[in-house]
């Protein structure tokens, strides 16, 4: 047994079509310790959101889990039966949704919309503890009592965003997958729901995987940063060494990108579009846009490899 | 050529329900005008046969109180049927095209009058409206009056589908533009607005028939139809009146029930086909 | 909360008054005044009530004559609709109109509302578990039935049942509302009678309206667990019954209410018919003689009820559809 709480181990979530198969995430292998911060980073379509959903088993048909596992302490969830899986959601490992917008039950009380997970897992809570821990949760999240009878349309979207965050740490999971919890927020919103999230994580020492696209709320947030591309990983490692060291190819485009402030210059892209996962690339699937592509990225996928100590990237040049 | 002919039947392929829908209603249609170069149409006239005759070879639908022979009576009277609701159909759809282009294009006061007894009109019991404005106009009815009373109720979901799309289409881009390049509202209208409302319009105009012919067939059964006329409807006022019922004559109302239900499932397969080409998300991903 | 209800009584007098003012302008749109005619045809088929007829012919006159200007006739006109006197029946003279639609008016409603009520329920509920992934497969097989009911016209059904069941095997009287031998009085024997009158009547309704009840909901169903928050109830890991009823069902309930309350005018307009079919002793079959006699102070009286009733439902309901639905407030904001 060692200290991660979360192991992916080769995980493949395909989604079969008429026109083939889609491959949203192709093989990922990924460890979460206990109590850490991990954030999952790239481009939209890179299947990230797919990897967040089969965490807990949410993935909608026609797609499905082909291969690999997820352990959760050392238990394979992809074996569990429904109900077994349903009993885990909320409890041991929950979900902060993209966009909560929509993610609250319109004609539902606030109140009654943390309160009825709550009770489906732990049914032996009185009525009396439930309000208790419910306010208790609001006031982790910052929230003031009388959001409780409120319903979710006369919350303002960050409000609304808080009270998801409030359902997620509920029942005190030992992982808190947060899948875009911000995009749909403005930048000052944004921040408050963060530092938040931030708290939180101090006060309860879940393990947070914190999905997105934002470089900026990464370097703000995540101890450990891993690289998606076209559904696999290309990059893992501590937040400051990828920033200031990036390793691979994509991480490095990915990371001149982004603006600074305090310099001057013109915007820098990445040539070429991201593959379609229905038509990814042969060998390294980045290769078509890497300026530093051989002969043998093209035939050849590249293992996530330690090139350093904690350090893992799937590339070809390091090799000899 | 071929190139074309198949580009226009791939999509019909892929949309069992239209031609489903189509051919049930084609055959309907034709089965009239087909079945009379068979059939003596004198055989729907009063008193040509013996009365309450169940089905036979001589009569193979049988014969009702008046002494007709039902199967003239129903192949002449189908189209009939049909031709009021299609006929109907037309008269909503013109009505609601205008209505519709005019409210939504328009806006504002008219926009909401417009819409307002659209509304309102949806929600009264249209069978019941129809009943006191056929009572009004007495005397004898004709085929095409039915039509031109039936339609009074049929021009209200074409005005409404019409009028949201044209809601919607107004803010495009690409009216936008239009009006940048100088184009006029009614150029606008005719050359960029009609060719993407084309799948509403037919799916109006199949709901307006649709509608017309039950409108008809209520009115017609209740006894507001045309006398003389052997339309669905009026056989079953007639098969109603005699209590063909209660004397166990099903071969006079049973095949205008059959008709009638064929009828309304071939266009509510049309209209489901119609929905799909309007609306790609339905189409099945299969 | 005041605001809200006067609004909406507002809109159901507009009815009303838009109602009253078609049947008022309608005979006289005509070239000629069908109900003078038809008044002065009773007067000429004379009949013992020849000199009462005449009476009423005078009464007419002084009202609603030519010699009356337009604006004085509307306003007698409105005057009566609002005490609910449609004038006299003129083939069951000298019964008063309001007083032989009274007489059906409580057998269409009773029956009407009990098949309104069924169908609805039974339809939300099945169309809801249609929809639901989890639930067992066989309810798919429904859909295709439930679609070809839901496209026959309420008569027509009516028709086959009867037929069928009254018929063919006697299970279910042939018609009427209650066995000639019974007494019309409140016991228990008599009210057995009707309910077994009432079911075939009520089933013609139900049949078909569940069909489309069941399709209607389907749909909103479909559209409703796509939303976000039934992915949410989901992560939270709740039990499958609790996802179904309260986060999908409870909130596809709304738009499907909605439909009901537009829908009212098509049911009573279909369930005329149907008691037409049966000779049920409702309003349907009070406008059916009617119709066949010209009597056109009962037409109208039927049809104006009918308004009245489906006017005061549709009022009922948009009342207390805020219940139901928190995000539409009794407040105007």
């Amino acid at each position: 047994m060692n200290g991660n709480v979360l192991q992916v181990e080769d995980l493949r979530v395909y989604y079969p079509t008429r026109a083939g198969s889609v491959k949203a995430v192709d093989g990922v292998t990924l460890n979460l310790a206990a109590g850490e911060r991990l954030g999952l980073v790239g481009e939209s379509g890179c299947g990230k959101s797919t990897m967040a959903l089969s965490l807990l088993r949410m993935i909608k048909s026609p797609g499905r889990i082909e291969g690999g596992r997820i352990l959760l302490d050392g238990v394979d969830l992809t074996l569990f039966s429904t109900d077994e899986m349903r009993k885990i959601r909320l409890s041991k490992i929950s979900l902060i949704p993209q966009g909560a917008m929509n993610s609250l039950n319109p004609v539902m009380r606030v109140k009654n919309q943390i309160i009825d997970g709550m009770r489906t897992h732990r049914p032996e809570l009185t009525r009396q503890e439930l309000d208790e821990r419910v306010g208790e949760t609001l006031d982790l999240v910052g929230l003031e009592r009388e959001v409780t009878m409120m319903y979710p349309h006369e919350l303002s979207g960050g409000m609304k965003q808080r009270v998801c965050v409030a359902i997620a740490i509920s029942l005190r999971p030992k992982v808190i997958v947060a899948d875009e919890p911000t995009s749909a927020l403005d930048v000052i919103v944004q921040k408050q729901v963060m530092e938040t999230i931030e708290e939180l994580h101090e006060q309860l020492g879940a393990a947070v995987i914190l999905i997105g696209h934002d470089m900026g709320l990464m370097a703000q947030f995540a101890e450990r940063l891993a690289v998606m591309y076209a559904g696999r990983l290309v990059e893992v490692g501590p937040i400051r060494e990828v920033f200031h060291g990036p390793l691979h190819p994509y991480t490095q485009l990915l990371i001149s990108s982004v603006p600074l402030l305090d310099e001057k210059g013109s915007f820098r892209g990445i040539p070429g579009i991201t593959p379609s996962l229905l038509n990814v690339p042969p060998g390294c699937n980045f290769h078509p846009r890497c300026p530093q592509a051989k002969e043998i990225c093209s035939e050849r996928v590249p293992s996530l490899v330690e090139m350093a100590p904690n350090r893992w990237v799937a590339c070809h040049r390091g090799e000899v | 050529m071929a190139a074309w002919l198949a580009g226009a039947i791939s999509p019909l392929r892929r949309n069992p329900q239209l031609v489903t829908g189509l051919v049930i209603i084609l055959i309907l249609v034709i089965m009239g005008p087909v079945g009379m170069l068979l059939v003596d149409p004198k055989g729907a006239k009063v008193g040509t046969a013996i009365p309450d005759l169940p089905p036979s070879a001589e009569y193979p639908l049988g014969t009702d109180t008046h002494g007709r022979n039902l199967l003239p009576v129903m192949l002449l009277g189908t189209p009939q049927t049909i031709k009021i609701g299609l006929l109907s159909g037309a008269i909503g759809l013109g009505v609601g095209i205008i209505l519709g282009f005019v409210a939504g294009y328009v806006g504002g006061v008219v926009d909401n009058i417009i819409k307002g007894a659209a509304d309102v009109l949806l929600t009264v019991p249209g069978l019941l409206l129809l009943v006191v404005i056929a009572i009004t106009v007495k005397g004898t009815v004709t085929v095409n009056m039915m039509a031109v009373v039936v339609s009074i109720l049929a021009w209200m979901w074409p005005t409404r589908t019409i009028r949201s799309q044209v809601l919607t289409l107004r803010e495009r881009e690409f009216v936008r533009m239009a009006k940048l390049g100088g184009m006029k509202g009614p150029e606008i209208i005719v050359q960029e607005l009609v060719p993407n409302l084309l799948p509403y319009l037919a799916s109006s105009f199949v709901g307006a028939v649709a509608s017309g012919i039950l409108a008809s067939i209520g009115l017609e059964a209740l006894g507001l139809g045309p006398q003389n006329e052997p339309t669905l409807g009026m056989t079953i006022f007639w098969a109603l009146r005699y209590t063909a019922v209660l004397r166990g004559l099903w071969w006079w109302w049973g095949p205008p029930i059959v008709i009638i239900v064929l009828t309304f499932m071939g266009l509510f397969l049309i209209s489901a086909g119609l929905d799909q080409i309007a609306n790609p998300r339905l189409r099945r991903l299969t | 909360m005041r605001g809200f209800i006067l609004r909406r009584l507002g809109v159901f007098f507009l009815v009303v008054w838009l109602a009253s003012t078609v049947n008022f302008a309608l005979p006289r749109l005509a070239p000629v005044n069908p109900i003078r005619q038809r008044l002065l045809q009773a007067v000429s088929q004379g009949g013992a009530a020849k000199t009462d007829m005449e009476a009423v012919v005078a009464y007419y006159e002084a009202k609603f004559g030519l010699d009356q200007p337009l604006w004085k006739q509307y306003l007698n006109y409105m005057w009566d609709m609002a005490r609910l006197d449609f004038g006299v029946s003129i083939a069951n003279f000298p019964a008063r109109a309001i007083e032989i639609i009274l007489r059906g008016l409580p057998w269409t409603l009773a029956f009407l509302t009990v098949a309104v009520l069924i169908s609805f329920a039974l339809g939300t509920l099945l169309g809801a578990l249609i929809a639901w992934p989890r639930a067992p497969r066989f309810l798919q097989f429904l859909v295709a039935p439930l679609l070809t009911l839901s496209a026959i016209p309420y008569y027509l059904l009516g028709l086959v049942l009867v037929f069928l069941f009254a018929f063919t095997w006697r299970i279910f009287p042939l018609g009427g509302g209650y066995d000639l031998s019974e007494m019309p009085e409140l016991s228990l024997s008599f009210v057995a009678s009707a309910v077994r009158h009432s079911v075939l009547p009520a089933l013609s309704i139900i049949l078909s309206a569940l069909g489309s009840w069941a399709l209607g909901m389907r749909g909103m169903m479909v559209t409703t667990l796509g939303e976000d928050y039934i992915a949410l109830a989901e992560a939270k890991g709740l039990k499958g019954s609790e996802v179904f009823l309260r986060y999908a069902l409870r909130n596809a309930l709304l738009p499907q209410i909605t439909s009901l309350a537009l829908s009212m005018g098509t049911v009573a307009a279909g369930s005329v018919v149907v008691e037409v079919v049966f000779g049920y002793p409702g309003v349907g079959t009070i406008l059916y003689q009617a119709i066949q006699n010209f009597d056109y102070f009962v037409i109208y009286g039927v049809v104006m009820m009918i308004i009245l009733s489906i006017s005061a439902v549709t009022f009922l309901i948009d009342v207390l559809y805020p219940l139901l639905d928190p995000r539409i407030s009794y407040e105007r904001k």
